[in-house]
């Protein structure tokens, strides 16, 4: 859980109290907090004077807009067919051994999320990651412990 | 039909003066662009190749003063990379691609609609976006751009779903007519064309359609940018001819032991050994929007089919129930094959499913599925069986 305080005011003067503006608000909380809240969708409905279910509706439609809790560093490995034949689950199964969690959990200290996701545009360099915003190509388990062991450090 | 061969080239990549071509495009009519842009018989690059020309011109035939021109940027067909490398090495093209397009139609205004997952490339997005609009406005020229990013979802490729999430709403697909050269973003007249497209169109202004007509075939004209997986010692881009088959495709980039290559994605066909030779990259043969991805024999046509039909279940935007039914049921069905849970003739019947999903989806997402589905399940049955 988190608190938004000001944040979603100032993002609706940012960008304008209209429907169109739904998106890129969302998208700022999720960059901030990884995450949209229930209390978070009720605001921005109210701010936009839209119905929470609306907001919920459009949240829930994209992947990338969580409405579920998520860790500080989101793990999207890829799992799309490129990837998946360049050994994608040894990756997995690496990132599942050092943060002891599995596909879909998050760590008990809210440092990081392990999800799957399709197609990230890196076929040429399978397998391959985002973490966060940031694309990891050409992982093997060596690359993908000494990645993580670089977001642990931060 | 006789095929071309295989040529390198370099069109999309090439630096230009952007300022010299986009100083000449302005002083040119609407018109003149058009016809340019028509002549060089240029479909546009995302996949589905619709006449680029076309769309200007019907878009600019609308009377409303308010236009858009929209960069579809939601490059998420599986096996395609090529439009990010684009957005990172020339952005400046893909601008001056936009405000062509937006000459030719008489819109002011462009929108990028770029996917979540190249939020990455944002910064050096923007300063080029800045240096762009530094650029045209002493040239004297009124057109702006402005980012709008996705959020993980394959199906705001389809162009009415990009509006719809533009808005800020599920990127569910509209029902069409009206088409977006009649009302498109905003309910407004708007050419929503692929990067690959805009930059191609700069380049036919920039040299002239002739030097552009005399690469590929009649149905096929130019060059296109392939992006390049699977089994093959050189993953990566390629700008070639088009006009290939793919087994020169594949002597160049196969690794010895190519059974089957998946051309244009999961919504894509598979192309198996036995027809390398007879078949076409391009619009008389296999189209594609670049993927290409190449299967050895060490794969299993299975997985692949699955892995697809898992994507198709997830992307589905659940709107219309053949789509959304249908990938269910597809992949459920091959899975139970495979288990021996149905006979093989049950496949039968599943592609009769993927047929139906063809005439009665909403778009082409549920249109496209039996593309791969069809192709995998005719050339390698005896895998998806045993």
């Amino acid at each position: 859980m988190y608190q938004t305080g000001n944040m979603v005011k100032e993002l609706a003067e940012k960008y304008g109290r209209k429907r169109e503006s739904l998106m890129p608000i969302l998208q700022d909380i999720v960059k901030k907090h990884n995450y949209l809240t229930d209390e978070a969708m009720v605001e921005v409905a109210t701010e936009l004077d839209i119905s929470a279910a609306e907001v919920y509706g459009t949240a829930s439609f994209y992947t990338f807009l969580d409405t579920e809790e998520r860790g500080k560093n989101v793990i999207r490995v890829c799992k799309t067919i490129t990837c998946s034949m360049k050994g994608k689950n040894n990756i997995i199964s690496t990132l599942e051994e050092i943060l002891k969690i599995k596909v879909g959990q998050t760590t008990p200290d809210k440092m990081f999320t392990l999800l799957e996701t399709n197609c990230i545009g890196w076929c040429h360099k399978a397998p391959a990651m985002l973490i966060n915003d940031m694309p990891y190509t050409d992982l093997t388990p060596e690359t993908v412990i000494d990645v993580i062991k670089g977001y642990m450090r931060k | 039909m006789k095929s071309k061969g295989l040529t390198k080239v370099d069109l999309i990549f090439e630096s230009i003066d952007a300022r010299e071509v986009l100083t000449k495009a302005f002083s040119m009519s609407s018109e003149e662009i058009i016809s340019q842009v028509l002549e060089s018989g240029l479909k546009g690059r995302g996949g589905a190749g619709f006449p680029t020309g076309m769309k200007w011109k019907f878009t600019a035939a609308e009377k409303d003063p308010e236009k858009y021109i929209v960069c579809n940027a939601d490059e998420g067909e599986p096996g395609t990379f090529k439009d990010r490398e684009i957005l990172d090495r020339v952005v400046y093209k893909v601008y001056g691609g936009m405000a062509i397009a937006g000459k030719a139609m008489g819109a002011k205004k462009g929108y990028i609609y770029l996917r979540g997952e190249y939020r990455f490339l944002l910064p050096q997005l923007y300063l080029e976006l800045h240096k762009f609009q530094k650029m045209i406005a002493e040239i004297g020229y009124d057109f702006s751009i402005e980012y709008r990013m996705g959020s993980g979802a394959y199906i705001c490729g389809e162009e009415s779903a990009l509006f719809e999430s533009i808005e800020g709403f599920r990127g569910e697909p509209r029902n069409k007519p009206p088409y977006p050269t009649t009302s498109g973003l905003f309910s407004k007249p708007t050419s929503i064309n692929n990067v690959e497209t805009l930059v191609t169109a700069m380049m036919i202004i920039a040299r002239g359609p002739q030097e552009y007509v005399k690469l590929g075939t009649k149905d096929s004209r130019g060059s296109k940018v392939f992006s390049i997986s699977g089994d093959t010692p050189i993953p990566g881009i390629f700008e070639l001819e088009l006009g290939m088959t793919v087994q020169e495709f594949v002597n160049e980039f196969g690794d010895g032991d190519t059974k089957a290559v998946q051309v244009g994605g999961a919504s894509g066909f598979c192309v198996p050994r036995k027809k390398f030779a007879e078949t076409i990259i391009g619009f008389e043969g296999v189209p594609t929007g670049g993927s290409m991805k190449l299967f050895n024999s060490s794969r299993s046509m299975y997985n692949v089919l699955h892995n697809y039909l898992d994507f198709f279940t997830e992307e589905s935007c659940g709107q219309c129930t053949p789509c959304r039914v249908g990938c269910q049921q597809l992949l459920k069905g091959v899975e139970k094959v495979k288990k021996g849970e149905a006979k093989s003739t049950y496949l039968n019947e599943l592609v009769k499913l993927a047929d139906t999903m063809k005439v009665a989806s909403k778009c082409g997402l549920g249109q496209s599925v039996g593309n791969a589905f069809r192709s995998i399940v005719e050339n390698f049955r005896e895998e998806i069986i045993y």
